[in-house]
């Protein structure tokens, strides 16, 4: 029995992945797991070099380069399908001109068992690849479930923003509040005013200055609104730049009509945002609910958003109370100067 | 209790029994939902208060669904992870019943706040061995009953198990191999694509 057959069991059971090299690379000898990579041809006989593509270190091309480096890490590839990548380092054999190369799969591992059917018989008692493959699985296992809890948490969250009242960026009520605030007021037979308000060039704003500028405006809008109406008024916003202000039991048309004029007066007012200076304005149409009249509430909408037309036609930046003759007729523009105003600023140019 | 204890019990009642029956168990057992999550942590006294409809909605003893819940967690295709994940613990049933001793660890690997009940096999003699279950749980050990028959089933062993007894918080199973390779047995993939 020569040195090398005497070496073989011992080696097969410490590492199932070993080679046995002969002075020329040669393999000589091949581990039982490491034969299972190529289960149709036996290894022996074969040279490493023509098994195995030797990636890195890139330098090494001939075997005596790489019993010059022993003790390098081998970065190493089949050459045949499926080429695996493996991790190797090569130790001069007890065997005169022998060199022994342990073989392991790195992080191949899981796609390595499945494609050369491995088991755990083909790893040696003290490798951690079956841990590591019990990690993986029960890893994804816990990973699965955690997927399913998480998407089932952001449907339940989806559809806690769809039932929740709160517009999120302003903190007003939002058009499912104002649906829920219109009903109530309806049922308990109430009368109210209700102002329907666009904002002026806030598009503007938006698209020179940028979303941020956008919120800033939006947030300070809101604190306005809300500043300038009572606690047991509704602000809702209920579009981009939309906003209704539902006031119950409003007094004579001249108190509504006063915290509009403020409304429009402290929004018109330049707000700076980040050193830039955001111009806007608001229009405002304005419809009276009564419970003794046959008009239902959305019919009062409509007058509002009617009336908020005529805002916006005669210039912007003003009140109109809805009259039915705003139906009949289309109403011009009765301020030659602030279209112009207008176009500038949509333009650009404050 | 982890979600996925209670997870495991509503999976069982509802892959046995159907969704019905599980309904009825979650309305006895007064939980006012029907779905655990298994990634959630749920009150202690839940469980119990569960094992206990469930044995009340199936009209059986306590200890024998018990059994069955074992059984279940190791052959039923729905929960195949769980199976092969216990048959990493060994090549053979031996090597399978003295890795039990690192179920609780290799759980806490997996997901870290799953506490499992202590395990602690005992060898006799050759073939003789018992295992000491350390549960708050009264019925774990028939779980493990469950869970060791089906697992003697996968590995082809004909063995025989009788649950000895309990007593401050521990139930003992003694379990007898008679045959080591007794049947074929379930065939187990390291790489589950292979074969």
């Amino acid at each position: 029995m020569t040195e090398l057959e005497k070496l073989a069991p011992t080696l097969d059971v410490l590492c199932p992945m070993h080679l046995v090299l002969s002075d020329t690379g040669t393999i000589a000898h091949a581990g039982p797991t490491v034969q299972k990579l190529r289960p149709d041809t036996s290894l022996v006989g074969q040279h490493f070099l023509d098994v195995f593509d030797l990636k890195r270190p890139r330098a090494i091309t001939k075997i005596s380069d790489l019993r010059a480096n022993a003790g390098t890490k081998l970065h190493l590839q089949l050459r045949t399908p499926p080429q695996t990548e493996i991790k190797g380092i090569l130790m001069p054999a007890p065997v005169p001109g022998h060199s022994i190369v342990n073989l392991s799969f790195g992080i191949s591992v899981v796609d390595a068992v499945a494609d050369f059917a491995l088991t755990s018989a083909d790893f040696a008692a003290t490798d951690l690849t079956i841990e590591m493959l019990y990690l993986v699985e029960a890893k994804s296992a816990a990973m699965d479930a955690s997927r399913t809890l998480n998407l089932r948490l952001q449907g339940a969250m989806i559809a806690a923003e769809e039932q929740a009242f709160t517009d999120t960026l302003t903190g007003l009520k939002n058009r499912r509040a104002m649906d829920h605030v219109l009903a109530r007021h309806v049922e308990c037979g109430t009368r109210f005013g209700l102002m329907q308000i666009d904002l002026d060039w806030f598009k503007a704003v938006n698209d020179t200055l940028g979303h941020a500028a956008g919120d800033y405006v939006l947030q300070n809008v809101a604190r306005i609104m809300v500043e300038e109406t009572r606690d047991s008024d509704t602000v809702a916003r209920v579009g981009g730049d939309e906003f209704v202000i539902i006031l119950p039991y409003a007094g004579a048309q001249d108190v509504l009509y006063n915290i509009g004029q403020r409304i429009i007066d402290q929004v018109s007012r330049p707000m700076m945002f980040q050193g830039d200076v955001c111009r806007i304005s608001g229009s405002i149409g304005m419809a009276n609910y009564d419970p003794k009249s046959s008009k239902t509430v959305a019919e009062i909408m409509d007058d509002a958003d009617v009336a908020l037309y005529a805002s916006k036609n005669a210039g912007r930046g003003r009140q109109t109370v809805y009259d039915p003759a705003m139906r009949d007729k289309v109403v011009i523009a009765n301020d030659p100067a602030t279209p112009e105003v207008a176009e500038q600023r949509s333009a650009g140019l404050f | 209790m982890h979600g996925l204890i209670n997870r495991a019990i509503q999976c069982f009642v509802v892959d046995s029994y159907g969704s019905e029956t599980w309904v009825e168990v979650t309305r006895i057992a007064d939980l006012g939902f029907v779905e655990f999550e298994s990634m959630l942590t749920y009150d202690d006294d839940v469980t119990p208060k569960l094992l206990d409809a469930v044995s009340h909605v199936l009209k059986r003893d306590r200890d024998e669904v018990a059994e069955d819940m074992g059984t279940y967690l190791v052959s039923h295709p729905n929960v195949e992870a769980l199976r092969r994940l216990l048959r990493f613990g060994g090549v053979d049933f031996v090597e399978f019943l003295h890795s039990l001793d690192d179920v609780p660890d290799r759980a806490r690997l997996a997901v870290s706040d799953l506490r499992l009940p202590g395990l602690e096999l005992q060898d006799h003699a050759p073939g003789q061995f018992s295992l000491v279950c350390h549960s708050s749980i009264e019925g774990y050990g028939h779980v493990m009953m469950g869970v060791l028959r089906a697992m003697a089933d996968d590995y082809g062993v004909l063995a025989v198990l009788e649950h000895a007894g309990s007593g401050d918080g521990t139930e003992t199973i003694s379990i007898t191999l008679i045959e080591t390779e007794f049947a074929e047995g379930r065939s187990f993939e390291l790489g589950a694509r292979a074969g």
